[in-house]
């Protein structure tokens, strides 16, 4: 297994957590994905990865670095999205019972291996 | 485990929705199971946001931890949804003390004699601030007094009529911003000496609808909120209303999970601004 699937598996193993993606920060394409039935991933990346982009803009107009994680709240469940070396977005699904704080644990450390 | 305690949690562990959490929460506060009686407040108080008794008992708790800004919003909280709360009056009384503030804490003690003008708990510690703001010099004690000696509260000392009152940091650090990216209610720090308050608020109009599109998109549904962890700080941005946007931005000193509360509480702030503009 890479080290790339190795840390998708490992998100998403985690209980509530519907599909993980690796991502390109500028275009959002999809570089790697493990997906249950019905996430739009392509959506998910593309969306992802400009609204990612967007809110780091905003961070750094506020005088922040950008964020080393991000967590949009829907009212059916989240996305989550940990930043990644070479211009790369880990990004997360989860479902609104998903445990998002061992999620982010294991997205920042997938994260910070994928380089 | 006592038996009050196991009794409480059994309760509230059959009945979740309960209030049984308030007495749970206060028994193990005396009993110095701060940390237990945090979760179970917070807890409680995530359940019934619109509920003082929620606030004051997680004040009371974050003040036996000394989080004294923490104590300091939830009796703020817990004024705006009860304003002649007289132990929320009293605790941030205590607080204004403790900090060197006689008058505040002389303020707020009055405001609770007010409603309790019986109580001589309120009737001594008004003597004692008052011996402090005639000397003129109103350090604050070595330690905290009894609470039964301090009294009273006052959110903070925001002018009427702004979006964030009696929301900790007032209209720093918040940004209400309209649908078409323009500001509508406070302020960021300058960056590099610069006002990024406007800027930010241009770029946020856009970060919501995209937030929008993507909880839709991927079956989610509407958006709440957007939490960033930037290694400097933490930014929440929610929707007090379907036109406007609010950030909230504190330093790192503040836990996520908190700075989401204060988001929360500025969204409703921001909510009734809004429509008392309307």
């Amino acid at each position: 297994m890479s080290p790339t699937d190795a840390a998708l598996d490992r998100v998403t193993r985690i209980p509530g957590v519907r599909g993980v993606l690796l991502v390109t920060g500028g275009d959002g394409l999809v570089v790697a994905e493990q997906l249950m039935d019905g996430v739009d991933g392509r959506a998910a990346a593309a969306l992802t990865a400009s609204l990612v982009g967007r809110l780091s803009r905003a961070a750094q107009s506020a005088g922040m670095r950008p964020p080393a994680f991000v967590h949009l709240r829907g009212d059916a469940g989240s996305v989550l999205a940990a930043p990644a070396p070479a211009d790369l977005v880990l990004v997360a699904v989860v479902g609104p019972d998903a445990n998002v704080g061992l999620a982010r644990l294991e997205m920042l450390e997938a994260a910070g291996r994928l380089d | 485990m006592s038996d009050d305690i196991r009794t409480l949690t059994d309760r509230l562990a059959a009945e979740p929705s309960s209030l049984a959490f308030l007495e749970l929460g206060e028994a193990l506060r005396r009993r110095g199971q701060l940390e237990a009686a945090y979760k179970v407040a917070r807890g409680g108080a995530g359940r019934y946001p619109g509920l003082a008794d929620a606030h004051d008992l997680m004040a009371r708790i974050l003040s036996d931890q000394a989080d004294l800004a923490g104590a300091f919003d939830s009796w703020a909280s817990a004024l705006q949804l009860d304003p002649m709360r007289v132990s929320a009056l009293k605790g941030i009384a205590f607080l204004y003390f403790r900090a060197g503030d006689a008058v505040a804490a002389l303020d707020h003690l009055q405001r609770a004699a007010e409603v309790e003008p019986d109580d001589p708990s309120i009737v001594q510690a008004i003597e004692r601030v008052r011996r402090e703001v005639t000397a003129a010099g109103p350090p604050a004690p070595a330690g905290p007094p009894p609470a039964t000696e301090l009294p009273a509260p006052s959110p903070p000392a925001l002018p009427a009529g702004t979006a964030f009152d009696g929301i900790d940091g007032g209209e720093q650090g918040q940004l209400l911003v309209d649908s078409n990216g323009l500001r509508l209610a406070g302020t960021l720090a300058p960056v590099e000496g610069a006002d990024a308050s406007d800027r930010v608020a241009a770029q946020l109009a856009g970060a919501s609808r995209e937030a929008a599109r993507a909880t839709r998109l991927l079956g989610l549904g509407g958006w709440h909120s957007i939490a960033l962890e930037c290694p400097d700080g933490h930014i929440v941005l929610s929707s007090p209303t379907a036109d406007t946007v609010l950030l909230t931005m504190r330093d790192q000193s503040l836990p996520m999970a908190r700075v989401g509360l204060l988001a929360e509480r500025a969204s409703r702030a921001a909510r009734s601004w809004l429509e008392r503009l309307a």
